[in-house]
């Protein structure tokens, strides 16, 4: 935050700065200092903010021409790809829209695992920045079943059928969820609206989200506590501005190879089959972002505790900032870290994988496998490692490894405090 | 103040407590409503009964009919069938259910074609027990509809069904 106090230049701007510091609120975002280190991993912030806007525009723009009932929502959406003038681009848009979200969503939040970007005083952030990724699944969910295919159907009575597992008041919350004994009309109706809603929900978090950033500052790839506005900072505008645009033309070039070459890979055919209540295709897979969780559920052989068990594959993330006990956020001075950090992401890799296929012989086994070590890493590996972990020393400013004479970061170290823990 | 004029309540604690009290009941009153609107409403549940014709169905064939949004398998089993449903020792059953007490009438065998773990449609003549497979997450079920091995925690359930005379069933 910018410590100075800001006054508009212009006499009308003063009057309204006056009434409603809009002005001011500008300024600090414009000349909000940022560390001038961040990577291209940082970019995902501004991609993601694009992403939502993207699918709130094309979702308004759908639920012009959209019908929320259960006899006319599959040839609503037919007529939508055939009739309504751009109604293909404006759907395969939104509908690969969201998996390009989900994979934003998820550079960015291993980006914020690599360089520790959860840790102390960035807690909340990290906590909101869950809240979103949760509603974000939730919102995706339930868009998948507007369309009112076979998957749509299927996959809305599987992860309904979820809260079944409850004891005593599961079936209630299912009939009360569905509004009925099945997947249905007034089922259908309920996304909708829903649907609609939350990402509206989403665009308040993401406010909170920035805002909670802008306290502390950002976080950096060498992860120490910086001056701000130091020599260690650029202003936001332009550097980080141009930076991010450049990032985001790059990203759009891989979501319109999506849109115009591939726009129903990521989906299923059988979506393009109408709902159908007495038949389940054979083999039932959710979109590929929920895979990894998909696979833990069908790990646990038990009912209640598979979706236990899913549950707390996401909770365990929303209480990492208290699992992780190392003080040192970068992963760049944390050898051992580095390596378990590349097994968590081949781990959720695998779990991706096997949560495709069927869940029997090998997969199951890898798929038992890998949820255990999923939660061991953050439930057993994390703590001790922070307590044992030996760290290689820190630079003490993003400058010093060039001020300090070299570009060798371990001779500029030569003339820091910190020579004997080497 | 001193600490026994602190625990005698006043004219202002009784407003404070009264307030409260009624404010609670009043949410709760405004609440309710925007909760319960999403439960089955009454055309939903106006739907509850279903007369099925079974004078065509064939020994060892099964037909699916849809009740309250469900399928319902109706099977008419051969004497093989019923003869392996019975002899299942009770202790072998993750959910021990007599199969006398799942098909009254042993011929015919009516239940929800439900999948109790996550609500597939299993498919029919399939799996380890040649009755009954669910593909989503490989449960199979014996010619009893009793969940003998997979993840359901239940065996398929058994609805409210009664023979109207010996060519028509009633479900609900």
């Amino acid at each position: 935050m910018s410590d100075h106090e800001y006054t508009p230049k212009s006499k009308v701007g003063k009057w309204f700065n006056d009434r409603l510091p809009l002005l001011t609120l500008a300024n600090h975002l414009t000349d909000y200092p940022t560390p001038k280190n961040l990577n291209y991993w940082w970019t995902f912030g501004g991609i993601l903010t694009f992403c939502l806007i993207t699918q709130i525009i094309t979702g308004i723009v759908l639920g012009m021409h959209y019908v929320a009932h259960a006899d006319l929502a599959f040839q609503s959406v037919e007529h939508i790809m055939r009739d309504v003038n751009y109604g293909w681009l404006i759907r395969y848009v939104h509908a690969n829209g969201a998996s390009m979200f989900f994979l934003a969503v998820y550079i960015h939040i291993f980006r914020s695992l690599y360089y520790g970007s959860y840790k102390s005083p960035r807690e909340v952030i990290w906590i909101i920045g869950m809240l979103i990724y949760f509603l974000m699944m939730a919102t995706a969910f339930m868009g998948y079943v507007l369309p009112w295919g076979q998957m749509s159907f299927w996959g809305a009575t599987v992860i309904t059928n979820l809260f079944s597992a409850i004891p005593l008041v599961g079936e209630s919350i299912t009939n009360w969820l569905w509004g009925g004994y099945s997947v249905d009309n007034p089922t259908l109706t309920r996304f909708f609206s829903l649907h609609y809603l939350f990402p509206f929900l989403i665009l308040g978090l993401v406010v909170l989200h920035i805002w909670a950033l802008h306290v502390p500052g950002n976080n950096n790839p060498i992860g120490i506590d910086i001056k701000k506005p130091s020599k260690d900072t650029v202003p936001f505008h332009p550097y980080i501005v141009i930076k991010d645009a450049f990032a985001l033309l790059i990203f759009l070039l891989i979501f319109a190879f999506f849109v115009f070459f591939s726009p129903n890979i990521l989906g299923h055919a059988d979506n393009y089959i109408e709902a159908n209540p007495l038949v389940t295709p054979a083999h039932i897979v959710p979109e590929w972002y929920l895979l990894p969780f998909y696979a833990i559920l069908r790990s646990v052989p038990d009912k209640l505790l598979g979706v236990i068990a899913m549950f707390a594959a996401i909770f365990v993330l929303v209480i990492l900032p208290w699992l992780d006990t190392s003080k040192v956020r970068s992963t760049v001075f944390r050898p051992i870290y580095k390596q378990f950090y590349w097994f968590l992401v081949a781990d959720v890799l695998i779990l991706g994988y096997v949560g495709a296929m069927p869940a029997e012989g090998l997969y199951l086994l890898i798929a038992r496998v890998a949820t255990a070590y999923y939660f061991a890493h953050f439930l057993i590996i994390l703590p001790f490692l922070g307590l044992k972990e030996k760290t290689t020393p820190l630079p003490l400013s993003i400058t010093e490894p060039i001020l300090g004479g070299s570009a060798d970061m371990a001779m500029a170290r030569n003339n820091s405090d910190f020579k004997e823990k080497l | 103040m001193s600490d026994s004029e602190k625990k005698k309540p006043n004219r202002r604690d009784f407003i404070v407590t009264a307030t409260t009290a009624a404010g609670a009941v009043g949410v709760g009153a405004v609440v309710w409503p925007l909760v319960d609107q999403m439960n089955p409403d009454a055309s939903v549940k106006a739907l509850a009964s279903t007369e099925v014709d079974i004078s065509a169905v064939e020994p060892g064939q099964s037909i699916t009919v849809l009740w309250r949004g469900k399928p319902v398998f109706i099977k008419r089993r051969t004497q093989d069938e019923i003869d392996s449903a019975r002899a299942v020792d009770l202790s072998e059953l993750k959910h021990p259910e007599k199969d006398e007490d799942r098909a009254k009438n042993p011929e015919w065998l009516v239940m929800l074609g439900v999948c109790t773990h996550l609500g597939c449609v299993p498919l029919t003549d399939k799996g380890d027990y040649g009755a009954w497979f669910c593909p989503c997450h490989g449960s199979h079920y014996d010619t009893s509809g009793r969940i003998r091995k997979g993840p359901a925690p239940t065996n398929m359930e058994v609805p409210k069904y009664e023979f109207v005379n010996s060519n028509t069933i009633k479900i609900g």
